[in-house]
């Protein structure tokens, strides 16, 4: 007799399972994984139905750090809102920050100054480096790598982190875009510091990529696992690495060209197999692609303002109307979405997560591949679930 | 191939195990209760009531308990009753004090956005971060007496921007001063004439940026 | 050991035996044979628990000198003092059974592992009189003991009654009977060489010196190289050491068989795993290294069992670097690597080895052809193996969007 007799799924199990590869007609084993697991990225939970190591059926289950984000949103002044965007995605406070702060800018038809546009672009960048260096530390500790390579990850994120501490007072809830502008303005010194960070990172990068890249065990548990189609991801509304990976040039820098990203030029790597070593790599290369953007913001920045001087802080009411505004998030496309009904708040206030929307393939992906695989994937998905749960 | 990544990864931590006994860069560990990082200045952690004098906190506190910060904090922290009364503030004009400020610090989440919205420069952001306790509910409800602090103190913390304010301060309440006097001289001279137009109007708060 | 060896002995040399001798000598003869075998398993016991506290501080400053932190530093000088905090935290923990847990084979699991791992240390030839049981059959010996440790961590995730132990030990399963075979194939070369099945014997086959100053250590062979290779990659994955750690994948099975352990039995499998590590390394020295031979005949004069402490504490830094470096393997990929990768090289060594000891006769020209022929057989299968493991597995190059 099993001991788990508790979970009675037969391994004909009907149509919520989706595919059962059942060599030894043996049981099922259904295993909960999270949310509290070393490795689900904070409070996600998988139940994972195994054909022995196999999985023949995942069902995510979400919410547990729901905080009704969107309807505080609603409640709360078009200001006030700007803190707790903060609290989404709290790996890339700046770009969430600049994503809201696009949207509202929309709606009131604010223009910000050009100053503000380089730093905009400047701490985005920055956002993005720590972001995916961050996500590669993950990815690597996921593959059971003792934590040398988060360690190494968390050494350079620190250091992007002390950067935006001293511009914004918080390392984290940088709270720093405001309607029109930006909070505070950034010494030359400031500047200086970032480029001398910006010009190590690269020889930063080379180490990391020498110490793992090139690992025959991170390659056979990466290449091949966890392989996403392109039509697939653009049918989900995949977006952001993920969706390069699988060899779809969709970079909403280019796109939209918002701000002032048509002034930098800079490349967007594809992937061709869509497999998790692409997922991987293509974020590597990507920081490469940041390092070149940075380094010519650095050279461009010019004096000048950064509010917009019909901006208001207090008292904000835009006309009635809607607006959206996206970036190109470290994890893909962040965007809010806004109505105004002419009163101090949003009368909706949407917004559309990066992390949320690439997890939804995440059975499709994980399917046929071991329980060991399915925390590689999720690693490589990239989620926070600030952002997930709202 | 054939083991070469490995191998080249085996090098990298040799590496880095040797760069730590030598490179500080390498070994980036700030050990936290002896040692502490050196915070930048526009740190900010938690809220303080700016008061002129530190002898006399309660009397020379800017606030005037005009509640937008109250209206205005994102979580709703902050709990104000206007004083019944007037007392003099730092220039000598009759205001209204804040009989009650009281934050509430288990909710407060450091945004700044009462310091952004003040238009009186009377709450800033502070610099603590050892501020864990073992009392739950006396301990975390901070009233007007824990949170005054001096002027000099935040001077101390943010002198760029203390001096920057103060200047700001200063220069509004010469020019608040000269404009009561001229307002004065015109009253004086204006009373001889009964046909005399109104005062001009108190000086306005200054508009945040 | 032969006589001529034995004479230019120094005090140091025989200092362990002396003081053994000194405590038992005023025994009445058919006590002392008991009390010499009770103090050897005293000292084992205290050397073994010692350098295993050691091993978990120096694993601690290691990883954390990789990862640019300085490691536990808090308790003592330098930390000194963390394995005995350790030891108190964990003994005055809480010893915690799930209620549906098999209670018996509960108990029963950590304390077979930690027998069965403390059992072979009995054979290994410490210093040049330092044995604790001298057995015909010694190596044999200490591979059947270590067998048993499999048993102990199925035991141990069976009776947890829990998923993630349930599947953790069938994991223990797969991975330490795939890896027993490999160990077994890449020692059984130094057998046939050395003609004995007896550690003391195989040292005593290392002992020579060629040209006056080159041991001949096994592992100075093509195929003693290959076969030292092999037995500490499968000594790294029978005593679960990343990157073959998969029963206790922390990432996907929270602690594998352990999860359901706390306290004294969490230490049990602790240490069992330490000295399973030591034993093994312990064995290859024995094995391939040469023993407590010195490297150098000028050495000599250092004590043997000071020369089998450094190459085993190698072998250990040796495991912890590994530790530091690499990630870890899935459960197919382990078993593949076993089976289509060291067996076959394992089985390929045999064969050089068996060249190797028909060709011993061998002078001039013909012992140059006789090194090439080995080498050959060690790196052309190893190449070949290697590539057909890794086929698909490259390094990729990337596009960039029009």
């Amino acid at each position: 007799m099993s001991p788990f007799d508790a979970s009675p799924l037969s391994p004909s199990g009907g149509a919520h399972v989706r595919s059962v590869v059942d060599e030894f007609h043996g049981d099922l084993l259904e295993v909960s994984m999270g949310p509290h697991h070393p490795s689900t990225h904070g409070v996600f939970r998988m139940i994972v139905t195994l054909d022995g190591e196999r999985i023949v059926k995942l069902k995510p289950v979400l919410g547990y750090l729901h905080r009704n984000h969107e309807k505080i949103g609603e409640s709360t002044s078009y200001l006030g809102s700007m803190p707790y965007t903060d609290r989404l995605d709290y790996l890339n406070a700046m770009t969430n920050n600049w994503a809201y702060a696009l949207a509202v800018e929309r709606l009131g038809g604010l223009a910000v100054p050009e100053r503000a546009e380089y730093l905009r672009v400047i701490l985005a960048e920055l956002s993005r480096l720590q972001n995916h260096v961050c996500l590669a530390g993950f990815l690597l500790q996921d593959t059971g790598a003792s934590g040398t390579p988060l360690m190494y990850a968390f050494r350079e994120r620190e250091k992007i982190l002390e950067l935006f501490e001293s511009l914004s007072g918080s390392r984290m809830m940088c709270n720093f875009q405001r309607f029109g502008g930006c909070r505070t303005d950034a010494s030359s010194e400031w500047l200086g510091q970032v480029s001398s960070l910006v010009n190590g990172f690269g020889a930063f990068l080379d180490e990391f990529e020498e110490l793992i890249t090139g690992n025959e065990i991170l390659m056979a548990r990466t290449q091949g696992v966890g392989v996403m189609k392109g039509p697939a991801a653009v049918s989900a509304g995949i977006t952001g690495p993920m969706l390069r990976a699988c060899g779809v040039g969709y970079d909403i820098r280019k796109v939209d060209a918002y701000g002032i990203y048509p002034r930098f030029t800079f490349r967007v790597p594809i992937g061709s197999h869509g497999d998790t070593y692409d997922r991987y790599m293509i974020r590597i290369l990507e920081m490469r692609e940041s390092i070149g953007i940075l380094q010519q913001a650095l050279r461009d920045i010019p004096a000048g303002p950064i509010m917009d001087p019909k901006a208001k802080l207090r008292g904000f009411r835009p006309k009635p109307g809607e607006s959206y505004g996206r970036i190109e998030g470290p994890k893909g496309e962040i965007g809010f979405y806004l109505i105004s009904d002419g009163s101090a708040n949003p009368y909706r206030y949407r917004v559309r997560p990066p992390s949320f929307v690439n997890l939804t393939l995440l059975e499709d992906l994980c399917l046929g591949h071991t329980i060991a695989d399915s925390v590689v994937i999720l690693g490589s998905i990239d989620i926070v679930l600030g952002e997930v749960d709202r | 191939m054939l083991g070469t990544g490995l191998l080249q990864g085996l090098a990298v931590t040799a590496k880095n195990f040797a760069g730590s006994f030598h490179d500080p860069k390498r070994l980036t560990t700030v050990e936290y209760p002896e040692k502490k990082s050196v915070i930048p200045e526009a740190f900010r952690n938690f809220p303080f009531l700016v008061s002129e004098n530190a002898e006399d906190p309660m009397g020379t506190l800017r606030c005037v308990a005009c509640q937008i910060c109250e209206k205005e904090c994102p979580p709703q922290c902050i709990y104000i009753e206007k004083s019944k009364d007037k007392k003099p503030d730092a220039s000598g004009k009759m205001q209204i004090y804040p009989a009650v400020f009281r934050i509430d610090s288990s909710v407060c989440m450091n945004c700044q956005i009462c310091v952004e919205v003040c238009p009186f420069d009377a709450i800033k952001m502070d610099h603590v971060y050892e501020i864990a306790t073992s009392e739950r509910f006396e301990t975390l409800l901070l009233d007007r007496h824990d949170l005054a602090k001096p002027n000099s103190y935040f001077h101390q913390i943010r002198p760029l921007e203390a001096a920057e304010v103060d200047g700001r301060l200063t220069a509004e309440r010469k020019a608040a001063e000269e404009k009561a006097k001229a307002a004065a001289l015109a009253k004086a001279a204006l009373a001889a004439k009964p046909a005399a137009p109104a005062p001009a109007a108190p000086p306005k708060p200054p508009e945040q940026a | 050991m032969n006589a001529a060896q034995d004479t230019g002995e120094t005090l140091l040399e025989r200092a362990p035996q002396a003081l053994r001798d000194l405590l038992t000598s005023h025994l009445p003869e058919p006590w002392r044979w008991f009390a010499n075998s009770l103090i050897a398993i005293v000292a084992i016991l205290a050397v073994f628990g010692l350098l295993f506290a050691a091993l978990t501080l120096a694993e601690r400053k290691i990883l954390g000198r990789v990862q640019n932190r300085p490691g536990p530093n808090r308790t003592g000088p330098f930390g000194l003092l963390q394995p005995i905090a350790d030891g108190i935290k964990m003994l005055s923990k809480e010893d915690i059974v799930p209620r549906d847990a098999d209670h018996l084979l509960h108990f029963l699991a950590p304390v077979t592992l930690l027998a069965s791992s403390i059992l072979a240390f009995a054979v290994i030839p410490y210093g040049r009189h330092l044995i604790p049981v001298e057995l015909d059959a010694a190596v044999l010996y200490f591979f059947c003991v270590g067998a048993t440790t499999e048993l102990a961590v199925f035991m141990a995730g069976w009776s947890s009654h829990n998923k993630y132990s349930l599947l953790a030990a069938m994991r223990a399963l797969a991975q330490l009977i795939s890896y027993e075979l490999p160990l077994l194939l890449s020692w059984l070369p130094v057998v046939m060489i050395s003609g004995t099945l007896s550690t003391t014997g195989i040292v005593a086959a290392q002992s020579a010196w060629r040209w006056g100053w080159m041991p001949t250590w096994h592992v100075f062979t093509p195929w003693g190289l290959a076969g030292f290779v092999i037995f500490m990659v499968a000594a790294l994955a029978e005593s679960n050491r990343s990157p073959f750690d998969l029963p206790e994948a922390e990432s996907e099975l929270i602690a594998g068989h352990l999860t359901e352990y706390s306290g004294c039995k969490y230490v049990f499998f602790f240490m069992a795993e330490y000295f399973g590590m030591t034993a093994l390394s312990g064995m290859a020295v024995t094995l391939f290294l040469g023993g407590w031979h010195a490297p150098l005949p000028s050495l000599e004069f250092i004590p043997s069992y000071v020369w089998f402490g450094a190459k085993l504490i190698t072998l250990l830094m040796g495991f912890i670097w590994i530790r530091a470096t690499f990630p870890r393997l899935r459960i197919d990929q382990l078993t593949r690597f076993a089976w289509k990768f060291l067996v076959p090289l394992a089985l390929v060594n045999l064969g050089t080895t068996a060249f190797w000891s028909l060709s011993f006769g061998w002078t001039g020209p013909l012992l140059a052809a006789r090194c090439t022929v080995a080498v050959i057989l060690v790196v052309v299968p190893f190449v070949l193996l290697g590539r057909r493991l890794s086929s698909g597995l490259t390094p990729r190059t990337y596009s960039y969007a029009p």
